[in-house]
């Protein structure tokens, strides 16, 4: 006879002397460090290699040689590589990304700017593709071939296949233009902008969730009028991917045995599809949410663009035509840090969710 | 008494390669008694024990003139009756308790769902009853296991969660495919031990499913032998070595003995006209 059962021993390693949960997170955070650190190296090579002169970039192409000569030394470009690098790096972990050309502030006081309105919108977007995507992908998975499946696998195409700003523009066109249901472009009407820059304190930067905070409810829908619909075009995209990835990874769950057994036990349809197949699409799908949240955020161009949605995209756009590195670069480090973050989080998320991969 | 009488039973999937037919026209009858059903992959044997459950998914298809489990027609049941009698009254161990157990679930969880949502028992006696049915199936520290994910137990582990799990709303019949087949040779005796004590002490029927001619033999009153969708012959357990049909001597003759002759083993016979 078999005693009870046998526990696993706890992995020997640097966190070894920590609770399981804590040592996940501890050895995520390393590897997180490491990797942004890799990302910095990359940004300091291609801001010497570009053919751009930072010095000549700042002082003009009229300045004299002196002048040349002492922003040089301020920027420490006289100094080895190596130290260039340590100064970089030391500036950038305290938030000093440099200063923009273009803008003539610190690049990480824009991106403080910009970003907020990037964050909410692909936030939103991503919220309406999970809450549309992952039911209509178990719809169609627990239905496959009927004429739910075939609505789901065609809106989903279309989200494919349809170019977004074409999409933004037939939106705007149908449902601001014509039917006046939402607030058009940017982020609030033209009176209320300039009432959020004044009158409300910016804590978060994002409009939906400072004004709540301030109790300002006009200017809170006013915001919600104008999000919806960027937030909807681009929710459509990842909506499609979500749902036929659901639609996937349920129809290879409801084929597996546990399946069975939950139906041999008596259990009710809904349950055997939304509790005990859903569980193990989780697992999977966290990732793939993570990604497409992921691609949001590095914020849209194009759909910032139509919609007038001061975001990091737009941000990062204009400031490359303006041939502006010091901005291009501090935004692709945020951009990198973000993308960094979530997929290290998916990977937390997705451990805690799957007790085999802990 | 018969608790379950099955007459001319068919499986057929419509496949775009054509129509397959898993199941052609068996018929038995089972009342409180251990009847075995043996053959080789493919010879409908699980098919038979899932159709009893009506657990066969489209494209697949049952047919039968007759399926009645204890009064209860199983062919003109609604899915709402035929969940009651799974729930209750039918139950089935499945092969590899690897794949039959939910993996991100805790068996604790498993283990007391149907308990809690069906029978809407609170969650402390719902957990004292799975503590019990763990103890039935002689698991040592089940306050452990049912913490305990399934990739941490055990193959025999498992497989008397599932024993545990299937038995715990004392069922009248009990469906076991292949129970043992996945398990360590060392386990097997040990499940199949559990298994044939909690059977007999509680006096249910059971339909066990296996490949293994001699085990079911040793196993079961009774034996049905099919062979491509069919019964080819029908026996009592303890008169199986005077088997006639060619393809039951088959499948006794192609078992290796110990201290038996070296000789290569036989090969299996399988003529065209069994199947017809």
């Amino acid at each position: 006879m078999t005693a009870a059962p046998d526990t696993p021993a706890p992995p020997a390693g640097p966190f070894s002397g920590l609770p399981r949960v804590l040592r996940l997170i501890a050895g995520t955070a390393l590897s997180l460090a490491i990797t942004i650190l890799g990302l910095l190296l990359v940004t300091f090579i291609i801001g010497r290699v570009v053919p751009i002169d930072p010095v000549l970039a700042i002082v003009g192409e009229r300045a004299t040689t002196a002048q040349y000569e002492a922003t040089r030394l301020a920027l420490g470009l006289d100094e080895p590589m190596w130290k260039q690098f340590a100064i970089y790096v030391g500036n950038a972990v305290q938030g000093d990304l440099g200063q923009s050309l273009r803008t003539k502030r610190e690049v990480s006081a824009d991106i403080i700017r910009y970003f907020p309105a990037t964050l909410e919108l692909a936030t939103i977007a991503t919220l309406f593709g999970v809450l549309v995507g992952v039911p209509a992908g178990v719809l169609a998975a627990t239905r496959p071939g009927t004429w739910v499946d075939q609505i789901v696998r065609i809106v989903g195409l279309m989200g494919y296949s349809m170019p977004v700003f074409w999409l933004g523009l037939l939106a705007l066109l149908l449902f601001y233009g014509i039917l006046g249901w939402v607030g058009g472009p940017g982020r609030l009407d033209a009176g209320f902008s300039m009432m959020f820059e004044l009158d409300v304190k910016q804590r978060t930067g994002m409009i939906l969730i400072d004004t709540a905070l301030a109790g300002e409810w006009a200017m809170f829908r006013n915001a919600i009028s104008h999000i919806i619909l960027p937030s909807a075009v681009l929710g459509y995209t990842s909506m499609a991917y979500i749902s036929r990835m659901t639609r996937s990874f349920m129809m290879n769950e409801l084929g597996q045995e546990y399946i069975t057994t939950a139906r041999v036990k008596g259990m009710p349809e809904w349950r055997v599809v939304w509790v005990h197949a859903l569980k193990n699409v989780m697992v999977p799908l966290i990732t793939v949410i993570a990604l497409s949240y992921a691609y949001l955020l590095e914020g849209s161009v194009l759909t910032e663009t139509i919609f007038a949605w001061p975001g990091l995209g737009s941000y990062i756009t204009d400031a490359l035509f303006a041939a502006d590195m010091p901005a291009v670069l501090g935004g692709t480090v945020v951009v990198g840090v973000v993308f960094v973050t979530l997929n290290m989080a998916s990977d937390l998320l997705y451990r805690l969710v799957d007790p085999r991969a802990r | 008494m018969t608790l379950l009488s099955v007459k001319d039973l068919r499986v057929t999937f419509d496949t775009e390669a054509g129509r397959v037919e898993a199941v052609r026209g068996v018929s038995f009858s089972l009342g409180r008694e251990r009847l075995g059903i043996v053959g080789e992959s493919g010879s409908g044997k699980t098919m038979t024990g899932r159709s009893v459950l009506r657990l066969i998914r489209p494209p697949g298809r049952i047919e039968a003139t007759e399926m009645v489990f204890d009064g209860t027609d199983l062919m003109a049941a609604s899915e709402r009756e035929m969940r009651a009698l799974r729930g209750q009254r039918i139950a089935m161990v499945m092969q590899d308790p690897k794949y039959s157990l939910n993996p991100v679930m805790k068996v604790g969880a498993q283990l007391t769902e149907g308990l809690r949502l069906r029978d809407g028992m609170s969650a402390k006696a719902a957990h004292g009853k799975a503590i019990e049915a763990l103890e039935a199936v002689q698991i040592r520290g089940p306050e452990r296991v049912m913490e305990a994910y399934p990739h941490e137990l055990s193959g025999g582990m498992g497989q008397r969660v599932m024993i545990a799990m299937m038995l715990i709303p004392n069922p009248d019949l009990l469906i076991a495919d292949e129970p043992t087949s996945a398990l360590d040779v060392t386990v097997q005796a040990e499940v199949l031990s559990i298994l044939d004590g909690l059977v007999r002490d509680r006096g249910m029927g059971l339909i066990f499913i296996s490949h293994d001619l001699r085990l079911v033999g040793r196993f079961c009153d009774r034996v049905l032998v099919m062979y491509k969708g069919r019964v080819v012959e029908e026996l009592e357990a303890k008169n199986l070595m005077q088997a006639e049909h060619p393809y039951t001597r088959g499948l006794l003759n192609c078992l290796p003995r110990i201290g038996g002759s070296r000789a290569p083993l036989p090969g299996l016979d399988r003529a065209a006209e069994w199947a017809e």
